[in-house]
């Protein structure tokens, strides 16, 4: 296996210690971006960058329209917007409808990503009681992408991970304690 | 798996709109363009992109109801609280010392916004010397915008954005809540005109003190932003302001040189003189 070009950690309730955990074990030096995608509430904004900051040298940034995708940055999808990515590794937004209930929707960044990335893409589902995410995986999955679940035994609501794993042949179930040690392995594979 | 609409194909077919109807969709953003003709194809139940192709390029009736499912509409009244209790504390006060206040909402959608303004300039006792411009693209939502009538279910939120933004009234009593439906005063609406316009290729057609496009600029290239930027600067009087959305910014434009922004929220006010 080789590097891939995006790694997105898409999570609901119960994902944000995965997702404390996995960015703890980035460092400054990330060979590539990363993209977390995470349902919130819009009335706390501000914190949830502040807090991911306090956990990693990487550099955490909220999702702007339009900018580049750069490696060495953990990206952050900003409430109440779609995160989609354009052929020329950019972000757009999109304040569309909501999908599964959810703004940003992990289904349509996965999706969006797939058709930039095909098979040079990594997804992984984290704990969640949403459905949404699984039809986007299923998307990157026929694209040749990677798809990754926590294992829902270990995940606070396994809701969102069981279903990934019912939907389709997963590549990867992590268990929640291993996720940082597996994400960085992936982050860290040789160049493509 | 559903057929999907290859981003070549979606380029044969934008071309396709621009020759056959005028309408230029070639410097949206494109992934969220294919998202929302990928949507209405699978919606539409096409079963290739051939016979999609050919109904938009023969069926005018069809290609309104691709320009109504495929531009975004959704919006709601007083988004972001703080945006407007800025426009209540801070620009109002400025607009009131002139004669006649003109403001026009750039890509207003079904009209919240608007009526939310009116809102605003009625309590700030400015509405009776204010004339408002509704526009967007799409002519189904304008009809709607000038009805001004709006789903109840809505109505808490709303109320709840009132008063967040600085509002200390009873929200309902500026509609009239009939079953599922609630519908705003007369006398709002009074003071508005709604009209389609085309960002993309229409021109300026006044000068405003205010200028609010929200979440609009989002869907646009930068290329195409940079060209309404210019359209909203032409359309601005000195000192008049622009108000943008949440995540969108001058910052890159052209235009930026000439603005300055007022406190952290995405309102600049143009402090040069039309060239």
């Amino acid at each position: 296996m080789r590097r891939a070009k995006l790694i997105i950690l898409g999570g609901s309730a119960g994902s944000l210690q995965v997702i404390l955990g996995i960015i703890s074990a980035i460092g400054r030096d990330l060979p590539l971006p990363v993209l977390i995608v995470i349902h919130r509430n819009v009335d706390f904004e501000s914190s949830l960058e502040d807090l991911l900051s306090s956990r990693t040298r990487a550099t955490i940034k909220e999702v702007e329209e339009k900018e580049p995708i750069l490696p060495g940055t953990v990206y952050l999808a900003p409430a109440d917007y779609h995160v989609l990515i354009e052929k020329d590794q950019t972000f757009s937004l999109d304040y569309s409808e909501k999908v599964h209930f959810s703004r940003p929707s992990i289904d349509v960044t996965f999706r969006s990503a797939a058709d930039v990335y095909d098979k040079k893409l990594v997804c992984v589902l984290l704990s969640g009681g949403n459905a949404d995410g699984v039809d986007g995986m299923l998307y990157v999955k026929e694209r040749g992408g990677v798809v990754v679940a926590q294992d829902p035994d270990t995940a606070d609501v396994p809701y969102m991970p069981q279903h990934a794993i019912a939907r389709m042949a997963v590549d990867f179930v992590v268990p929640a304690e291993e996720m940082p040690a597996f994400i960085k392995g992936l982050a860290y594979l040789p160049p493509a | 798996m559903i057929t999907a609409i290859r981003y070549e194909e979606m380029q044969i077919l934008l071309n396709d709109l621009f020759t056959r109807y005028g309408y230029d969709f070639t410097e949206y953003s494109k992934a969220s363009l294919q998202r929302r003709i990928q949507r209405l194809f699978a919606l539409d139940k096409f079963p290739s992109f051939a016979e999609f192709r050919h109904r938009l390029q023969h069926d005018p009736q069809y290609f309104r109801r691709f320009v109504e499912e495929v531009t975004v509409n959704v919006t709601e009244m007083l988004r972001d609280p703080s945006f407007y209790r800025t426009l209540r504390t801070t620009i109002l006060p400025v607009l009131a010392t002139y004669p006649f206040i003109r403001i026009w909402h750039a890509g207003c959608s079904t009209g919240e916004e608007v009526y939310s303004m009116a809102i605003l300039l009625k309590e700030a006792g400015l509405l009776h010397k204010s004339l408002l411009y509704g526009t967007d693209i799409n002519p189904l939502v304008i009809e709607k915008a000038r009805k001004g009538i709006f789903p109840v279910s809505q109505m808490q939120k709303y109320s709840e954005n009132y008063i967040q933004s600085g509002g200390i009234k009873d929200f309902s009593s500026y509609y009239t809540a009939n079953y599922h439906l609630a519908k705003f005063d007369s006398s709002l609406a009074g003071k508005m005109i709604f009209s389609t316009h085309n960002l993309v290729s229409d021109f300026s057609f006044n000068e405003f003190q205010l200028i609010l496009c929200r979440n609009v600029l989002i869907y646009f290239e930068r290329g195409l932003q940079a060209k309404v930027f210019k359209i909203f600067d032409y359309s601005l009087e000195n000192f008049g302001y622009l108000a943008l959305g949440a995540k969108e910014s001058l910052r890159f434009s052209p235009i930026a040189d000439g603005y300055k922004q007022i406190g952290k929220e995405k309102i600049w006010r143009k402090v040069h003189e039309t060239g």
